[in-house]
């Protein structure tokens, strides 16, 4: 098994060392600078943040600056769907919906969906893969075999086989389809995460503070869960896209009741009216484009967390512009510190 | 060896899992799994139906929970997933059988093309670091985030619907009679090439950052700084880079082929491809039961299979895997 347990993305096993490193000392060293923790600054990042950010505003403000209500029919014309117009910014549906205001009301499920199935998701691969890194022995051989087994377990038949007997009640509560797909989403991170917690068991400063007397559960909070949330964070945001995905997908089936306005639905809707064929683009182009933002935002984001962990991947500080750059000290080097303060504060510094 | 005999071990047990929970979910679900099927399938229901409900989960019979249970295995290692319910007198097997050669060759051709292609295109992308090559990285990650029915609607409008360059669905042409000669053949090449060419974009992302990531790695190994100042070629030193950095790749596999099959289904959705994402869906339409559940256990088995095949391959690759055994 342990040959196998690496993992292709390059997170995984790559650089842990972004911790002990003697920049995160030299800083510690600055005080009062230790608790200001500087979030790596890549373009990526940013991006990737800027375009997150305007998703969230979108669901929580689309539902109500929505035009008209997404499933209302706005024209009696006739049963053809209208390309855009000035009435209707990206055309109506062939039962004469608003497709723009389809889009702004369905973003809100789609966010909560993804985000809640992400922190379920996260929160069970935490629990999960740090205590089989951190336990040896049987309980990690168990908990590990869990996840493996949802590792190579297709997710997707397995959750339309689960919304398939699904009462038909429970396809448009969010909450409910957050959670099975949190289910289906965990294992990921906790396979990450395992290889990272035995990476961490052995260091110097682990014994130390199993010498000093500290409990196994102090360690892991204090000691062992700081050093793992890049590698968190990175899970998160995998996993949320992962929902993204998903949940898209379930919609798309039918699995999701089709009046629970989402982006998947309105693809849905698309498919069975044979939009792509007939060269209705603006009933299925508007949502599928929205999907595939949020998830390009959400890897962006992916991508630079993991060019952080591992700065090796970084593309832009090797041109050998800014080699040579450095190399007359025209730039001054300046070390990102990132998510998360490594130092371990002192008893008496602590708020 | 043992590591090969420690993976089957583990993808036995996986798949008698897969069982298990195929098993119990309809159990799981409130009140009895005929009654909720037919209060879903609203006046459909033609006595054929529920007898095969009946049969598939044991309702009416003096057995417990665990007898059911054996029952149940005793079918599937016998081969009998049950009598379809939309397809009703056909069997599950038998309409599986019929889609299942579709979805292999397409789906196992398409991930050949895009793991080959990809990893040749990482290795390219890692050893021009910092030129243009690494903007297309950004890129990348939209046709890897995109859903692959996204990506299938607009190959559909663009090279179907406005180019008509190749045809906008099904395996091959409805008044073509299958056969085995060349005009069939290009037929269902033609048909096959959106799918697939969907298929290949959306998954040789993947491949491609994750092969760009692992051999920039692999670069700065030592063995490469010694094979560089020994004056090998640029082409020899990356040869010998790639052939290390390949093997996450090889070991990531099992974590890509879900993904891909899962793409793969609904890109033939989209396509009217006739494999089995196709009757998936005649089975979710249908609310047939028994065809979906015998689906996900039929998927469930070959992604394991895949899995081993890679696990194969990795052992093959890497001869520390053999040692350590």
């Amino acid at each position: 098994m342990s040959a196998t347990a690496d993992l292709g993305t390059g997170s995984a096993g790559g650089a842990p060392g972004s911790t002990g490193t003697p920049e995160a000392a030299a800083l510690a060293i600055v005080p009062g600078r230790a608790r200001s923790v500087r979030f790596p600054r890549s373009p990526k990042i940013i991006i990737g943040l800027a375009m997150l950010g305007f998703f969230l505003i979108l669901a929580i403000a689309g539902p109500w600056i929505a035009p008209y209500s997404p499933g209302a029919s706005v024209s009696t014309t006739n049963g053809v769907p209208q390309p855009p117009s000035a009435a209707h910014w990206l055309g109506t549906t062939q039962l004469q919906q608003d497709v723009f205001s389809q889009l702004l009301a369905g973003g809100r499920s789609m966010l909560l969906v993804a985000f809640l199935a992400g922190t379920v998701a996260t929160v069970l691969s935490v629990v999960i893969g740090v205590t089989a890194g951190f336990l040896s022995g049987l309980t990690d051989d168990l908990l590990s075999m869990l996840a493996n087994f949802f590792l190579v377990l297709p997710a997707l038949p397995l959750l339309i086989v689960i919304f398939g007997f699904l009462p038909s009640s429970g396809g448009s509560n969010d909450v409910l389809i957050g959670l099975i797909i949190a289910i289906t989403g965990w294992a990921w991170g906790a396979r990450v995460l395992r290889a990272q917690t035995l990476s961490l068991r052995n260091r110097d400063y682990v014994d130390s503070a199993r010498l000093a007397g500290e409990s196994n559960w102090r360690i892991i909070g204090y000691e062992i869960l700081p050093n793992l949330t890049p590698i968190v964070a990175s899970s998160f945001l995998f996993t949320v896209l992962y929902a993204v995905g998903t949940y898209t997908a379930m919609a798309f089936l039918g699995l999701v009741n089709p009046q629970h306005w989402s982006w998947g639905t309105m693809l849905f809707w698309a498919q069975s009216a044979n939009a792509e064929i007939s060269g209705y683009w603006w009933w299925y182009l508007p949502p599928g484009l929205a999907v595939a933002f949020l998830g390009t935002a959400l890897a962006l984001l992916n991508f630079g967390i993991d060019e952080f962990i591992n700065p090796r991947l970084r593309a832009a500080g090797l041109t050998h512009k800014r080699v040579k750059k450095y190399a007359t000290g025209e730039v001054p080097r300046r070390f990102t510190i990132g998510l998360t303060p490594v130092v371990e504060l002192r008893e008496g510094e602590r708020p | 060896m043992r590591v090969i005999g420690r993976r089957l071990v583990f993808y036995l047990i996986t798949a008698l899992a897969a069982i298990t929970v195929n098993f119990f979910i309809p159990r799981l679900m409130p009140g009895n799994p005929v009654e909720a099927i037919l209060a879903r399938l609203q006046g459909q229901i033609t006595p054929g139906t529920i007898k095969s409900l009946e049969t598939q989960f044991g309702v009416r019979t003096s057995e417990g929970l665990f007898g059911q249970y054996l029952h149940y295995l005793n079918n599937i290692l016998h081969g009998n997933l049950g009598i379809s319910t939309s397809y009703y007198p056909s069997t599950v097997n038998s309409v599986i059988k019929g889609a299942l050669p579709w979805t292999l060759g397409l789906v196992g051709v398409a991930t050949v093309i895009s793991f080959t292609l990809g990893t040749l295109l990482g290795v390219l992308v890692a050893w021009r670091r910092g030129s243009w090559l690494d903007n297309a990285l950004p890129a990348m990650t939209f046709f890897q985030a995109a859903p692959y029915f996204f990506i299938a609607f607009l190959a559909l409008e663009l090279f179907s619907t406005r180019l008509g360059w190749f045809p906008s669905g099904r395996a091959y042409n409805q008044l073509d009679f299958p056969a085995f000669n060349v005009s069939f053949a290009g037929d269902v090449l033609s048909h096959a090439v959106l799918p697939a060419l969907t298929i290949v974009v959306c998954s040789a992302a993947g491949w491609i950052v994750g092969m760009r990531n692992v051999m920039v790695t692999t670069m700065d190994e030592d063995y490469v700084l010694v094979a560089q100042a020994k004056g090998l070629g640029k082409r020899r030193v990356v040869w010998y880079a790639a052939r290390n950095a390949i093997l996450p790749s090889v070991s990531g596999f099992s974590l890509a082929i879900g993904f891909v099959v899962s793409g793969a289904l609904l890109t033939e959705i989209v396509f009217s491809y006739p494999g089995v994402g196709w009757i998936l869906l005649q089975a979710v339409n249908n609310r047939d039961y028994p065809l979906l559940q015998g689906i996900f256990l039929i998927i469930t088995f070959a992604v394991l299979a895949a899995n081993l095949v890679a696990d194969f391959v990795y052992v093959l690759l890497d001869p520390r895997t053999r040692q350590e055994a």
